[in-house]
């Protein structure tokens, strides 16, 4: 094996174009898990126990298997399926596919946020008659979601991990794009490290900008008691 | 007394197996001042926490300011209350609770700020004046500022009582509010509630273990055991004459060392 720069530099501008799909993809697919972890939120709490135990066993099934085996049957076997049966461009097929696989997990951050918060809170709330909605949007929610930010960015950063998992389905993403240059010039080592580099750069900035996010959030509630003054 | 701000008929209120209140006929007068004294488990909590819907009673009805609590008449008699509802009925009361639960993502003036803002659709600056003259009323105006967690046991309790003052309930609770308090924060608390008890217009319900303070205040002291109301009266006959066996044996665990009770 031999190492070329020259092989290098060319690649960067090819994989460039791909990053942008990755980095794409990757947004779509959170917002989609974010959207529909309220889903899961949501059917847990409508009041009629088999429907809650059903969508909990969904959502465990969906957590306890591969988002592999996911993206395969979406994208192949579903089309096959008789009268629900759609098939999907490879794009649409990956926001499904890590966005409902991912909601799972985003759904748990949300009820452990939402559970963080004390019973007491509910019952202030309630005692000072706020309706429904500004209990959740003034009360709990704002003290809710400051705790889970880290964790929410934890599955930002594993999901854009993920995301190469998309390019076996034939998203032409970072990865793709270096396979494609590897088979026709049987070149891998340069193009793949390239890959490896662009996901580093993308991932560890993130990782500081959620360490932020989240001293940010915390520093308010972090004031302690002073005594009179 | 007028015409009564609550009304229990036979309210029963069972957690699981265990019944808590077996039977709760009470009345309790636009203006009064009601301690509620008993052992611990006695049901005191229940009973407040049940006029502010924060449980809902197993048997019998609540009635607040001549509403039923828990349903309402439609076109095929009492149903169920709706949120809407329960949001008009709850309007007229208030609560401070043991823990004060205050919202510890607000400052102390956006505490009170919140619900007459949110609630009562007041303008801001209305909202943000009736504020400012209960925290000073608490004795809090130049803490407004400030989040909960800058706050000691005592002046946080009393930025719970100012929060709730803003809305003019008509009824307030108080649910054991110096009971997670240290001893010598204890009198602060008092000494506002005390304020507020002898500004008079305002019904008050305590559940207290503090039995000077229930004498000095209330009109009228219900002693509360296993779930039924024992004893009810004025302070001078329930605190300092006791009948019952049972309500001396309780409230010699409050007597002092010089034969006062404490």
């Amino acid at each position: 094996m031999t190492w070329s720069w020259e092989v290098f530099f060319e690649v960067i501008p090819i994989i460039f174009k791909g990053m942008w799909i990755t980095v794409g993809l990757t947004i779509v697919c959170y917002l989609f898990a974010a959207i529909f972890g309220f889903f899961w939120l949501f059917m847990d709490r409508i009041p009629f126990k088999p429907a809650n135990w059903l969508f909990k066993w969904i959502a465990e099934f969906i957590r306890s298997t591969p988002p592999l085996v996911q993206l395969f049957f979406i994208y192949y076997a579903w089309p096959m399926v008789p009268v629900i049966g759609v098939s999907l461009n490879p794009f649409s097929a990956a926001v499904l596919g890590l966005g409902i696989h991912f909601s799972t997990y985003l759904s748990e951050v949300y009820r452990s946020g939402i559970e963080s918060v004390e019973k007491g809170q509910w019952e202030a709330a309630t005692a000072l008659n706020l309706s429904t909605s500004q209990k959740w949007f003034k009360v709990i929610l704002p003290q809710a979601i400051p705790p889970t930010i880290p964790m929410l960015g934890n599955y930002l950063i594993i999901m854009f991990k993920e995301v190469p998992l998309a390019s076996t389905i034939g998203v032409v993403a970072m990865l793709h794009l270096a396979n494609d240059y590897g088979a026709q010039y049987y070149k891998y080592v340069e193009p793949l490290t390239v890959v490896a580099i662009f996901f580093l750069i993308l991932s560890y900035p993130s990782a500081l900008l959620i360490k932020k996010l989240e001293d940010k959030y915390n520093r308010r509630f972090d004031k302690k008691y002073v005594t009179e003054s | 007394m007028g015409e009564p701000i609550a009304k229990y008929r036979d309210v029963h209120k069972s957690f699981g197996e265990v019944e808590v209140l077996k039977g709760i006929d009470l009345d309790i007068g636009s203006a009064e001042k009601v301690a509620l004294i008993g052992p611990s488990g006695s049901g005191k909590t229940t009973i407040i926490r049940l006029l502010m819907t924060l449980e809902n009673p197993t048997m019998g009805t609540i009635e607040v300011n001549g509403k039923n609590l828990w349903h309402m008449e439609s076109k095929n008699g009492l149903v169920p209350a709706n949120e809407k509802y329960l949001r008009e009925v709850r309007g007229d009361i208030g609560m401070v609770f043991q823990h004060f639960n205050l919202f510890p993502h607000m400052t102390i003036l956006e505490n009170c700020m919140t619900a007459p803002i949110n609630v009562k659709k007041e303008s801001k600056e209305s909202a943000r004046k009736r504020s400012l003259e209960m925290l000073e009323k608490v004795g809090l105006a130049d803490k407004v500022d400030l989040y909960p967690n800058q706050l000691s046991g005592g002046q946080k309790q009393r930025v719970a009582m100012a929060r709730a003052l803003v809305m003019r309930p008509k009824i307030m609770l108080f649910d054991e509010v110096t009971s997670a308090l240290d001893p010598e924060l204890v009198g602060e608390v008092l000494e506002v509630i005390r304020d507020i008890a002898e500004e008079g217009e305002m019904a008050m319900v305590l559940v207290t273990h503090e039995m000077d303070f229930a004498l000095d205040i209330a009109d009228r002291v219900l002693f509360l055991n296993d779930g039924v109301i024992e004893a009810d009266g004025p302070p001078s006959e329930i605190i300092e004459n006791p009948k019952s066996e049972r309500l001396k044996d309780f409230l010699s665990r409050f007597t002092s060392s010089n034969g006062n009770h404490a």
